[in-house]
């Protein structure tokens, strides 16, 4: 459905995207996660014809952006970061526009009455924009997208700044429209991503640097099998007694939030499963175990552990490929 | 493009800009009219004429948001991604200014009919220098888009356009100064109104349509190069 290959966008000297590639398959939600500035809303922006790109391809449904961006934009339904409404009209004159512009051919009062219901505006259909709140504006903006019904829905960061009720509401929605839709949704807050994507492309600095399900990338990631446990305890004497247990490499203990109990933080070697023997020796030690899980990292902590190794933000081309990069521009136009 | 014009045209009428320019123009075409019946001159064509001077100050007014609103609002994220290609915004946009401006000389058709119905008067010449001022207002219209298309700020483009417009108007006097004669013709040749004065003195010159229309031509082809310049940005 959505083909990115050896995307480039050059702004001056700076690399804004660097040589992305993926591909969404019909029916797929995938998040789009990364930092500010890493790079998510230029390559939406370059996806949905916005912006050109420097180098590389996008194709839309078998149409590519460049060459046949009619057929492509149409297949399109596009949220950016900002709800791009006009603040001078009604939301129902709002949508007609829309619709008009996007050359769309249901019957049109039906089909803005239609999205006005799945988005809940209804109420506000002959307000100014203006005059509405962030959270309506948003909604307006999720109205607009949905014109003309796309196949392809992309979301720039569609709950920033709404508050927690209208944050559900979106991911609601957004869940809703998965069903019969392919959408990409950037964002950087991780638990949105979680709750409704099945796939996560990370991209920092302008480069993916993971694509994968939110468990694998989790798996993936923690290399660390270490065990923790919550228990009352003497915290030095339980110690020494769990280093004894065989298959344990390391042992260290804090003490807990909990009274009179201590955390624990077990690696055991290698990939030994060892949580029964910690169990008995934790339970023979005369210890009363409060809590006794695995050390899985939370996407919170995935998302920190790819994006730390941050590079400087300026990223600068070397000579050879930047001049590379100018050439295929300039063949781009001649075309 | 039709939905473009048609979200312009309006555009204008929910804000006080079209009626400010509307009534602009009405106030100062009745004055020129009340001024032709104290004379007993029954020459519409001068009514006309006689706002000439006025593109300096309305157009910009017309012209400042046209497409530098767009980018402040963010909006062109949805021009741009949708079907319509750059030169269909463009156009659209320009033709739903070029409308109110056209909007404004109707009270001129009502002043020709009541001024014919007394004595005899000469249509042609009427027509010629109505089309001579649509002409005229294309021309300043496209350059005022242009400007437009250049800043996120309706008030620089109001300003720049404002300058802009006085230099045309100024031009032939800009030009007498200058003592190269290839640039002084050239110069001259910048000065829209004066062209437009050929209009009203009823010689008909295909050099002189085709003279305004080719700048609105080029200011057209400037907006959209300048549209899409954005997009390599």
């Amino acid at each position: 459905m959505i083909e990115v290959t050896g995307l480039y966008k050059r702004y001056g000297t700076h690399l804004a995207v660097n040589d992305v590639s993926f591909s969404v398959e019909k029916g797929e939600i995938v998040g789009f996660l990364g930092p500010n500035g890493a790079g998510k809303s230029t390559t939406m922006n370059i996806i949905t014809g916005y912006l050109s790109l420097t180098r590389g391809k996008v194709v839309i449904d078998g149409f590519d952006i460049l060459e046949n961006p009619e057929e492509a934009k149409k297949r399109i339904g596009y949220l950016p970061e900002i709800p791009p409404v006009y603040v001078d009209m009604t939301v129902r004159e709002y949508l007609n526009f829309v619709y008009d512009l996007k050359k769309v051919r249901f019957p049109k009062k039906a089909h803005i009455n239609e999205i006005m219901r799945l988005v809940r505006i209804e109420e506000v259909s002959e307000r100014l924009i203006k005059h509405l709140s962030k959270g309506y504006r948003q909604r307006v903006g999720f109205a607009q997208a949905l014109v003309g019904n796309p196949d392809i829905l992309i979301l720039d960061e569609p709950t920033v700044g709404l508050d927690p009720k209208q944050i559900i509401e979106i991911r609601e929605l957004i869940e809703k429209l998965g069903k019969n839709h392919t959408i990409i949704l950037s964002s950087h807050i991780l638990s949105e991503i979680q709750a409704v994507c099945k796939r996560i492309i990370v991209i920092n600095n302008g480069k993916i640097v993971a694509d994968d399900t939110p468990e694998r990338l989790s798996e993936k990631l923690s290399e660390d099998l270490s065990l923790l446990a919550t228990v009352v305890c003497d915290g030095e004497n339980m110690k020494n007694a769990l280093a004894e247990v065989d298959g344990v490499k390391e042992v260290a203990f804090e003490e807990s939030e909990e009274d009179s109990a201590y955390d624990f933080v077990i690696t055991p070697e290698g990939d030994a499963d060892i949580r029964r023997e910690i169990f008995r020796c934790i339970a023979e030690n005369g210890g009363e175990m409060l809590s006794f899980t695995d050390n899985k990292m939370t996407l919170e902590q995935i998302f920190l552990k790819l994006t730390e190794n941050a590079q400087p933000d300026e990223q600068e081309l070397d000579g050879e490929e930047y001049g590379e990069a100018i050439e295929e521009t300039e063949e781009e136009g001649e075309e | 493009m039709t939905a473009i014009f048609k979200r312009e045209f309006k555009a204008y009428f929910s804000t006080p800009v079209g009626y400010i320019i509307l009534a602009l123009y009405f106030l100062f075409l009745g004055l020129n009219f009340r001024a032709m019946y104290s004379y007993g001159i029954p020459e519409v064509e001068n009514v006309i004429s006689g706002v000439s001077v006025l593109v300096v100050f309305g157009i910009p007014i017309l012209t400042m948001r046209l497409i530098s609103e767009d980018r402040r609002q963010k909006t062109d994220q949805i021009l741009f991604t949708s079907p319509v290609g750059i030169k269909g915004i463009v156009l659209g946009k320009f033709l739903a200014a070029l409308s109110v401006f056209a909007i404004c000389f109707i009270p001129s058709v009502v002043y020709e009919i009541i001024v014919a119905a007394y004595v005899e008067v000469n249509v042609l010449l009427y027509v010629y220098s109505l089309f001579g001022m649509l002409f005229l207002g294309a021309a300043f219209i496209a350059m005022g888009m242009f400007i437009s298309s250049l800043t996120e700020s309706p008030v620089v483009a109001a300003i720049v356009t404002f300058i802009a417009n006085i230099l045309t108007l100024y031009m032939t006097s800009l030009a007498s100064f200058v003592n190269n004669s290839v640039i002084s013709s050239l110069l001259e040749k910048l000065a829209f109104i004066e062209v437009y004065q050929n209009f009203t003195s009823a010689v008909f010159s295909v050099g002189d349509v085709l003279y305004l229309l080719s700048i609105t031509a080029i200011f057209l082809v400037l907006s959209v190069c300048s549209l899409e310049s954005r997009r390599y940005a």
